[in-house]
């Protein structure tokens, strides 16, 4: 049957979404299902990127949901995108995050700061899913430390010239264009950070060795070495000296797109623990009816619930234009969270099963550890959510 | 002269992976409520087909067709984000939505097609709830139009459509004359997936409502369901130790 698979899926009908998000939702589940599921394990294993499903996705606009249609895009909303991320993870954790970093970190900055020429010449190539793009922000200096960028751009003539490392660059080796964050007044501290758009391969400009990840294997990541890289320069993306807070906006949005991935493989870790209660039986019954593991499976299904409110929330927020910084953290904080005692507990669940490659409970478990460190650490989001409450009550 | 419109008939139906279907405690039938309900998968390929044909320039319009509760719409809705025009929603609900059985439906949609001039009517194969594999057929007859059913590969030639069959004893290729009606089988394509921009053109697209007293259908079914069972639960085997042993068996439970 097409419906691939043996396991029994959680049909989720959430009639408060409007129409239109219910039926993406459901064409973004069925690809989900169909086509990356089944695959999976193998792009785990062999860690490869998934080019062709990457092309499909383009086709069907998942890969620039919230960009304009006159641009090549779906022109839907943040929720609908974080719907889409989701249901993606669920099928693929790494996928999901080609996704999400095609979306959110590369089309993201430029949607929201780029001329109509860079928007044309940067974003409309980039929906289709013949390629994607990444955002080159850590060094291997400074991650949590974004304002500390060594990375150095100097203007000779009529370009910008730059130098330095970029660190754990997701998408990297399948990149065709970054955006690079650079240091153009070093005196001006995190106020002389600017924004470039570097075409990839580009010359001045090549890659670390890929990483060997614990987890989104499919997913390439590795540094990002400039070394008297050269570009026009109109190919600075915003006012000079506005890099770090473009790429803090960029990362408040961002953040939405990982919690909608982190909730994506909580999902698929859930679905696979109440699957194999079902199923496994033993002192005589399913395990499923001892409250041991029943215990497990509530905490987790609330953990996923609980964030995944909390995820829309913020995507609603940043689609009404309200502001939204403080519940995009909080949604990144509790769905990262919530991944990875999900993972956690499935392997419990399933006990030995759990352990081997056999079940995709390891690979969710190690798929969801990534996401309490990228886009803003854990410890970072609790920074930003105190900060934000702080502000929030004045004396 | 190139066909107009094609009616892409709908059915809605339990789906297909739902983990337990039960039978209603009064035996009368399937418990439907709560269980998840989708676009047959017979239709959807009968959807993909008459989108191709529309991408080939060998038709003008498109049309998808339902005959059912509100939930209905949702299939439509899902039908024309792959690329249908338009949409028909014939409103049967309740008591007559129960006893709807192919014969009805077969009526409705040959009303419609003949009403709306359709030059292809086409349809899934059969419903994967009740496998019936009747409905295409009788809609061909009330309109008294030819039928290639169970296609696996379609192609228009002029006033004709040259229809692959899958049958028993292999494949069988006919040339029937339009109008006519189609039934989609598994192999005639894969069915696209719904793509972001297409979902939301489709919120733009129309969807036209009606009864089925609004055609002169009369809902009356000829058929009453006396009893729903569920398959007798199958036995544990019994093994034995040679062949004389299976033997002797056979012929004690009379088998042989």
């Amino acid at each position: 049957s097409r419906r691939g698979g043996r396991m029994m899926t959680f049909h989720l009908v959430y009639p408060g979404l409007p129409e239109m998000h219910q039926m993406m939702r459901q064409t973004c589940r069925d690809y989900a299902d169909r086509e990356l599921a089944p695959i999976a394990g193998k792009l785990d294993k062999e860690h490869l990127f998934p080019a062709q499903q990457v092309r499909e996705l383009g086709a069907m606009g998942v890969m620039a949901v919230e960009v304009p249609e006159a641009l090549g895009g779906a022109g839907m909303d943040y929720l609908a995108y974080s719907l889409a991320v989701e249901e993606i993870s669920r099928g693929c954790g790494s996928t999901g995050c080609v996704v999400s970093v095609n979306n959110s970190l590369y089309i993201g900055p430029i949607l929201k700061f780029g001329t109509p020429e860079q928007k044309d010449q940067w974003i409309t190539p980039f929906t289709t899913g013949e390629k994607v793009g990444c955002f080159a922000l850590s060094e291997p200096g400074n991650g949590s430390d974004a304002g500390a960028a060594s990375t150095l751009a100097r203007q000779e003539g009529g370009e910008w010239v730059l130098n330095g490392t970029k660190a754990w660059i997701s998408n990297c080796w399948d990149a065709s264009a970054t955006v690079v964050f650079a240091t153009t007044d070093k005196s001006l501290k995190h106020k002389g950070i600017s924004a470039f758009l570097v075409p990839m391969p580009h010359p001045g400009l090549s890659l670390g060795k890929k990483e060997d990840k614990l987890g989104i294997r499919a997913n390439s990541t590795a540094n990002l070495i400039l070394e008297d890289c050269r570009i026009p320069l109109g190919n600075m993306l915003g006012p000079r000296g506005s890099g770090f807070k473009i790429a803090m906006q960029t990362l408040d949005g961002g953040r939405i797109g990982i919690a909608s991935q982190a909730l994506g493989i909580a999902q698929a870790a859930l679905d696979c623990a109440v699957d194999y209660a079902h199923k496994r039986t033993a002192f005589g019954a399913p395990i499923g009816k001892l409250q041991a593991v029943q215990f497990k499976l509530a905490d987790m299904a609330v953990a996923v619930e609980s964030a995944r409110l909390l995820t829309w929330k913020a995507a609603m927020l940043k689609d009404a234009k309200k502001p939204f910084t403080k519940e995009a953290a909080m949604a990144k904080l509790s769905a990262s969270e919530a991944a990875t005692f999900c993972g956690h507990q499935s392997i419990q669940v399933l006990g030995g099963m759990g352990y081997v490659t056999d079940m995709p409970a390891e690979r969710h478990y190690r798929d969801a550890r990534i996401t309490e460190i990228y886009e803003g650490t854990s410890e970072i989001q609790r920074l930003v959510i105190a900060g934000q409450l702080l502000k929030e009550y004045v004396p | 002269m190139s066909p107009a419109s094609v009616f892409v008939c709908l059915s809605l139906t339990l789906l297909s992976d739902y983990p337990v279907i039960r039978v209603k405690p009064d035996n009368s039938g399937v418990v439907t409520d709560g269980v998840k309900h989708s676009m047959n998968p017979f239709c959807e390929i009968a959807v993909e087909e008459a989108v191709k044909l529309k991408e080939k320039k060998f038709i003008k319009e498109v049309v998808a067709v339902s005959c059912g509760p509100t939930q209905v719409t949702e299939t439509i809705r899902t039908a024309l984000a792959m690329g249908c025009d338009r949409g028909i929603h014939v409103e049967v609900s309740g008591k007559d939505y129960e006893a709807m059985g192919p014969l009805q439906i077969a009526k409705i949609f040959a009303a419609l097609a003949k009403k709306e001039e359709a030059s292809l009517v086409i349809l899934g194969k059969q419903a994967i709830d009740d496998d019936c594999n009747q409905t295409g057929q009788m809609t061909a007859a009330l309109l008294d139009w030819p039928q290639g059913t169970f296609a696996s590969e379609v192609t228009i030639d002029g006033e004709k459509v040259k229809v692959v069959r899958e049958i028993d004893g292999g494949l069988e290729t006919i040339k029937i004359s339009m109008p006519a009606v189609l039934t989609a089988d598994l192999r005639l394509n894969t069915p696209r997936y719904a793509t972001l921009p297409n979902i939301m053109k489709a919120k733009k697209k129309k969807i036209a409502n009606m009864k089925p007293a609004d055609l002169g259908v009369d809902m009356v079914s000829r058929v009453e369901v006396l009893r729903v069972d569920e398959p007798p639960t199958r036995l544990a085997g019994v093994k034995v130790e040679t062949v004389d042993d299976l033997v002797a068996k056979l012929k004690a439970n009379g088998t042989i």
